[in-house]
């Protein structure tokens, strides 16, 4: 990609100041101890970071969750102790009590500014130990939110193995999805089965999706004739896919170009690059992109894709000619804007924190050909944008709806404007084709509630402010 | 280093910027990297504030920690002063800036120059306080700054009030039901015939904080905040404080009393002891409610304590001195502060607990068995693993522990309040009575959740029976005992003769 030329119809991201809000990207850590389910997550932070986590997660905290701070003290700041040391007393500490496969450590702010080298410490305690340390520095210097799994996914993809293990059959057998789809079916009709695939390379996706969801996404495929041969990460570290030069490999996520990187160039696998299953438009053209890759012919995704759009009709009569703005901070903005363009709203900002021009390529491409053929302008797209600036250009386009962080949530409906809170996309099933209604279930939710209490006359609820 | 699961108090920035976005057009610029102001989805979710937190980050990022913050810090200052015309702009440190040792100070210095706002430097060390201690000394420090500001423009106000007037120090933004207790506070003062001078922080001008020397007295209800401003201002001025935190008949008229005795050596000539017996005996429930058939069925009954300080103490006076209860355990997580708690509840507590470590808490809960907990979030929810009621009476709250609804926890109100709270929290009495007579509610086959877990002991089928008549509320408790009696005696069997001597023994 060569220097972007000021085109006056493409999409050309600007940049503002990157005072925005969005989460730490040591959140991750709640959806991922529990997408791995024989994982330890040591964050190696402050109080900030704990005090972060604990709020942030609200009552998952509660559950005896797979992760812990390790507190710096006075004295590792001071390098008065010894962070080896430290670091193998907490780690034989949860060795003994949880017995994890694998302990991922979260190198925050704080051992970024110190200068701790986790990633030298980690192969000497793991040999020690006997027990996978993987590193992954999700901190909020370089990241933000959902670039958190971004970090530790491409820290995991080096510990995927490089050779399918000989025992071949028996890994098939535990592998969660192989079982659930062969379920109850005896050998040889798994092996006539293996048939139905079209011969293709081997595909593995990435991205970390609720499991319900990594069914879902897999059979779509399956549908196709292509096999997934695994997905990073698996539902334990154990079953980590097996990655051979060659190998192809698509994303599920716009966030995760980290791992995309990591997987082309330490892993020599192949990128396809394809727009992201969200939407039913997004997932089409995913499983297009992914079939034109093997040759393959796609089938029945008209029909597929049409059909989903006539069940969400009912939704799609509340959104259509309404405009959406989002502030930006979890990476998930392009696609979503994407599918609500299509679904007939207008977009005038898309706001995201850091947009990485070649891993969203297609995504990109899609949007600008959606505008296109839906007839409305190009949204804007601002990088690390300016919360500040933000609300100031909110207060004059008076959108119909606005997807924010919770920081700003209530003092926009304070003065009657709808808005979204965004961390939930990040947690809601929304990927593939059965999904698309739960996105609109969730867009649709505040214009719904205020539709309800639009004859009360309650929708400034502040006094107004002198305009200095 | 620590493994840490749970924190009872945060961060000292937190405790610094509850104190700036409490005061009215206060300003709050943390030095801070992305994701650090988190503190602003808090105070909009938990508060359901409508109005933006004023809180900004300057925003540490490599750049930053390559060349430093060079201009950014001030341009961040000199812009919010452009843009919202705060009064006081406080520049926050936070735990990276604390090890980036920039001279903030010279920061400060320099945006001075150029914004038409005040601006100073929030004096807290991240790796020494937490943000209770950072909340009292940055209240104290804002105190301070003002006065001195106005000391040197010669601005004081001279003399007290004319009639006695009081200044509350230490309401505050995300604090324990802060806003319901100020209001109570401030209509026990109206009943006393005290003016309120200053309320500070929440929803103080800090243009007004001059006033402060006017006031006869200071009272500052929470022991976590508001102290160190109080002490300045009595050092300063000879303001009188009064910290007795009105929490509790007893500890209300106590509050009163002082009152009375610091304003009537100023010159009034004021009796509080009438009011004080009418709302303790009339208008307060709690004191009738303690001489109820209710309250006695609650005699003897087993309570456990924890929280910060001001509730944690005050919890347990009221179980223990009010009510009858048996309180075998108050804790509290103010370590800092640990000697004056314990000073506080020693002769009303079997056993004193100061600890951070929620796990601590929590094996004294399962060790102790109390029939109800009153603590913090955490507590609740080791409550509900056990099965113990808890009534949540400190910081750290859920959104849930903002109500809409009229709860204060201080004053004549709060003594009511409180009574609800605790009778609620233990089996309603009588039910319980009649639950252990008629053997629960289901006089069939009685479900036995968790009896079987986890058990290495046989229990016969005759002990089985006898286990299953126990009332469930009950049930967990008498199986662990008497198989606890039983592994202690190596016996591997329990029969009926094994049941009926652990009762015996431990009274299970």
């Amino acid at each position: 990609m060569t220097v972007a030329q000021p085109q006056p119809e493409g999409l050309s991201p600007e940049c503002e100041t990157g005072n925005y809000h969005t989460f730490c990207p040591i959140s991750c850590v709640a959806w991922l101890y529990q997408k791995i389910e024989d994982s330890f997550f040591l964050v190696t932070g402050t109080k900030t970071c704990g005090y972060f986590l604990q709020n942030a997660m609200g009552v998952m905290i509660f559950a005896e969750p797979r992760y812990a701070m390790a507190e710096l003290e006075e004295g590792d700041i001071s390098a008065k102790l010894n962070d080896y040391d430290e670091l193998k007393r907490l780690c034989l500490q949860i060795k003994r009590d949880r017995n994890p496969s694998v302990i991922v450590w979260i190198g925050t702010c704080t051992t970024e500014i110190i200068k701790t080298d986790l990633e030298g410490l980690a192969p000497k305690l793991e040999s020690e130990l006997g027990i996978p340390i993987v590193v992954a520095r999700a901190n909020g210097l370089d990241y933000a939110f959902t670039q958190g799994e971004d970090t530790v996914l491409a820290a995991m993809a080096a510990r995927c193995p490089d050779k399918a293990p000989v025992a071949e059959t028996e890994k098939n057998e535990r592998n969660a999805i192989q079982k659930l789809m062969n379920f109850g079916r005896q050998k040889e009709d798994v092996a006539q089965e293996e048939s139905e695939y079209a011969n293709h390379p081997p595909l593995v996706l990435f991205g970390s999706l609720p499991d319900p969801v990594v069914t879902n996404l897999t059979l779509e495929l399956k549908k196709q004739g292509i096999k997934v041969s695994g997905w990073l990460p698996a539902k334990r570290y154990t079953e980590l896919p097996v990655l051979e030069e060659g190998y192809y490999v698509a994303g599920v996520n716009p966030f995760l170009s980290r791992t995309a990187t990591t997987l082309m160039r330490r892993r020599k696998c192949k990128l396809i690059g394809a727009p992201f299953p969200i939407g039913p438009d997004g997932t089409r053209a995913w499983i297009e992109k992914i079939c034109s890759v093997f040759n393959i012919e796609p089938q029945g995704l008209d029909e597929r894709e049409a059909q989903i759009w006539a069940s969400m009709e009912d939704y799609l009569q509340i959104v259509r000619g309404k405009s959406v703005f989002f502030m930006g901070d979890n990476l998930l903005e392009v696609s979503l804007a994407r599918f609500l363009i299509r679904c007939g709203m207008t977009c005038p900002e898309i706001g995201i924190p850091y947009m990485d021009k070649r891993y969203q390529d297609a995504e990109l491409k899609l949007l600008e050909k959606t505008c296109h053929e839906m007839g409305v302008p190009l949204p804007r797209i601002v990088e690390k944008p300016d919360n500040y600036n933000q609300i100031q250009r909110i207060y004059d386009l008076k959108p119909d709806l606005v997807i924010t962080g919770m920081a700003h949530a209530n003092p926009l409906e304070a003065r009657g404007i709808n808005t979204k809170w965004s961390v939930e996309f990040t947690f809601a099933q929304m990927h593939g084709f059965t999904n698309a209604r739960d996105i609109l279930e969730l867009v649709t939710r505040p214009l719904r509630r205020n539709n309800s209490l639009k004859d009360l006359g309650w929708d400034k609820l502040v006094k107004e402010d002198a305009k200095v | 280093m620590k493994l840490a699961y749970w924190m009872y108090a945060g961060p000292a920035h937190i405790g610094t910027l509850r104190i700036a976005s409490s005061f009215k057009n206060v300003h709050a610029i943390m030095h801070a990297p992305l994701g650090d102001d988190y503190f602003n989805v808090m105070r909009s979710m938990l508060e359901r504030e409508r109005d933006y937190t004023p809180v900004t980050a300057s925003v540490v990022d490599r750049n930053v920690l390559a060349r430093g913050s060079q201009e950014k810090v001030v341009d961040n200052i000199v812009r919010k002063d452009r843009e919202e015309h705060p009064d006081l702009i406080l520049l926050t440190p936070t735990c990276t800036s604390s090890i980036l040792q920039e001279d903030l100070h010279n920061f400060v210095e320099r945006a001075q120059l150029d914004s038409k706002g005040d601006v100073m430097l929030a004096d807290v060390n991240h790796y020494r306080f937490n943000e209770l201690q950072a909340a009292d000394r940055t209240l104290q420090q804002v105190v301070h700054f003002y006065i001195e500001k106005a000391k040197k423009k010669g601005d004081i106000p001279s003399g007290k009030t004319e009639k006695p007037s009081v200044n509350i120090i230490g309401i505050s933004t995300l604090g324990f039901h802060h806003h319901h207790d100020c209001t109570e506070l401030k209509r026990l003062m109206v009943d006393l015939g005290i003016e309120i001078n200053e309320v500070i922080p929440e929803g103080a001008s800090v243009n007004n904080l001059k006033n402060l020397p006017r006031a006869w007295f200071n009272l500052v209800p929470y022991r976590e905040l508001g102290l160190m401003a109080a002490k300045y201002l009595e050092e300063e001025f000879g303001t009188p404080c009064v910290d007795i935190t009105p929490m509790g008949v007893v500890e209300t008229a106590r509050c009163i009393r002082k009152i009375q005795q610091v304003i009537n050596a100023q010159g009034a000539d004021v009796d509080y002891s009438e009011y004080i017996d009418n709302q303790t005996l009339y208008v307060s429930q709690a004191a009738w409610f303690s001489r109820s058939i209710d309250c006695q069925n609650l005699t003897g009954k087993k309570a456990v304590v924890f929280g910060d300080n001001t509730h944690a103490a005050a919890m347990t006076k009221i179980l223990a001195r009010e009510m009858g209860i048996h309180v075998v355990c108050a804790g509290t997580y103010c370590k800092y502060d640990g000697d004056w708690f314990k000073e506080q509840v020693s002769e009303y507590c079997d056993e004193v607990l100061i600890s951070e470590d929620n796990g601590q808490i929590a094996d004294m809960i399962a060790r102790i068995e109390p029939s109800a907990i009153f603590g913090t979030q955490m507590e609740r929810h080791v409550g509900k693993r056990l099965d113990i009621p808890c009534g949540v009476i400190a910081s750290p709250i859920h959104i849930q522990n903002f109500p809409i609804g009229y709860k204060p926890f201080l004053g004549y109100e709060g003594t009511n309040q409180i009574t609800d709270l605790i009778y609620n929290s233990f089996t309603l009495g009588m039910e319980d009575h009649l639950l252990e007579i008629f053997g629960g509610h289901d006089t069939k086959e009685v479900i036995t959740k968790g009896i079987s877990a986890g058990s290495d002991l046989n229990w016969t089928r005759e002990a089985q029976i006898e286990l299953n008549k126990v009332p469930g509320f009950v049930r967990g408790k008498v199986k662990r005992n008497t198989e606890k009696f039983a592994r202690e005696r190596g016996l591997n069997e329990i029969s009926l003769e094994v049941m009926y001597a652990a009762k015996e023994s431990v009274g299970a």
